[in-house]
């Protein structure tokens, strides 16, 4: 069966895009955010995976307003990157895990999550970002893709607790699933920021601490609040949050914190990073 | 034009200070603007609104206020019109605006100052 190995958690701020092209990694802004890092990729080198399940959101790349999803899977055999209009360097292509996309659709729909399902889906840095923090210099991506794309654009936003279930449905699913795969799910985004309004260059570390210090063994505290309640204690883009609260959902009751980096600024962002591993058992518990 | 209907459930409407909420309302008012920001992801696109910026707003038929404010640049205004943030990027982004540049816009702080304000409140901690 397949083993779902831990989850990452990192900010996808598209400025990160332009240091790797520009290769300052070492550069005395970017230092404190890329050396993060070095935990994950020692333990993405021992746990290896061969599938990622990411949540994150869509920036205005693959969807717009005319039909705009709550909740979208991925059920295709490539995910490209594409221009998204402000300069960022183009991101390699994706290769989809379909398989078990489609155990995914089935499973979350039968639990009463009636997700979009796309077999066309441009994904957006919020994406490929954290795959060129987690694989750096790859030539290929290691880990075929399920991608979970949630409304962080307009309100009314899932509910912390949906994005919450939803996840803990998608972990129910991963575990009954029959493949060897090895599976890290990851959540994108955040932490703390807002670009728009008088309050922009909003950040909250102490926000910020208490989710990282939740978000392990008691994520249902941070799902307690409304997705508005975020939005005022974490910034208007601080609500991609909910990527997080539902990653952590899919990585089962028990997990161990293994690494956690946190910085500001980098852009208009308190960024972060987490790496969560599954305690074995924990899933199958979860199944039960 | 004709005043929004108010759609917004009663939580949705809960005022933040300095921060928009981007609900059903706005996304109404600002669909055509955020339509023409979307089109932006397409460099061709981008290059027909920089040599005829009033007659690629007259394509989305924006109104009045949204054109002045999108061939300005006016990124404030433009929010006040309806635009999406993440929308609105695509636009800046042909002004040559940065995020720190809109922060420092909407803040009225010079960007020097904006930039500071950001990583003083990394020292805190």
């Amino acid at each position: 069966m397949a083993t779902i190995l831990g989850g990452i958690f990192t900010s996808h701020v598209p400025a990160i895009g332009n240091a790797i092209a520009k290769g300052l990694q070492h550069d005395p802004y970017w230092e404190p955010f890329f050396a993060g890092y070095g935990p994950v990729h020692d333990w993405l080198h021992v746990a290896r995976p061969d599938v990622a399940v990411v949540f994150y959101n869509d920036h205005g790349l693959n969807f717009f307003l005319d039909k705009m999803p709550t909740f979208a899977i991925g059920a295709a055999a490539e995910y490209r990157n594409s221009d998204e209009g402000w300069g960022l360097p183009l991101f390699k292509s994706f290769e989809g895990a379909r398989a078990l996309s489609g155990h995914l659709v089935e499973a979350l729909v039968a639990d009463s999550f009636d997700m979009t399902v796309c077999q066309e889906m441009l994904v957006d840095h919020a994406l490929a970002i954290p795959f060129e923090l987690c694989w750096p210099g790859a030539e290929k991506w290691p880990v075929r893709i399920v991608p979970i794309a949630i409304n962080t654009v307009q309100h009314p936003m899932p509910s912390p607790r949906r994005c919450l279930d939803l996840g803990r449905s998608v972990g129910r699913a991963l575990a009954s699933w029959t493949g060897p795969e090895r599976i890290v799910v990851l959540g994108t985004g955040g932490l703390s920021h807002q670009l728009d309004g008088a309050r922009a260059g909003f950040l909250n570390p102490d926000y910020d601490r208490y989710c990282l210090d939740h978000l392990g063994d008691h994520p249902d505290v941070l799902a307690a609040q409304s997705a508005l309640d975020i939005v005022e204690l974490a910034g208007s883009q601080g609500v991609e949050l909910l990527n997080w609260i539902a990653a952590r959902g899919a990585l089962g009751d028990h997990v161990v914190e293994i690494t956690r980096n946190y910085h500001i600024p980098i852009s208009n962002t308190a960024a972060a990073t987490m790496l969560l591993e599954c305690r074995e058992g924990a899933n199958l518990k979860q199944a039960a | 034009m004709n005043a929004p209907v108010a759609t917004l459930p009663a939580d949705a409407r809960r005022v933040i200070p300095g921060t928009p909420i981007f609900g059903p309302d706005e996304a109404a008012r600002g669909y055509r603007l955020n339509a023409m920001c979307f089109s932006f992801n397409d460099a061709a696109n981008r290059s027909a609104f920089q040599s005829d910026p009033l007659g690629y707003c007259r394509r989305f038929k924006l109104d009045a206020e949204q054109t002045r404010a999108a061939v300005q640049g006016d990124v404030p205004a433009l929010i006040a019109a309806g635009g999406n943030i993440y929308y609105l990027a695509k636009l800046a982004g042909i002004f040559g605006l940065s995020v720190q540049d809109l922060g420092a816009i909407q803040t009225g702080m010079s960007v020097a100052a904006f930039k500071q304000m950001l990583t003083d409140q990394g020292k805190v901690h």
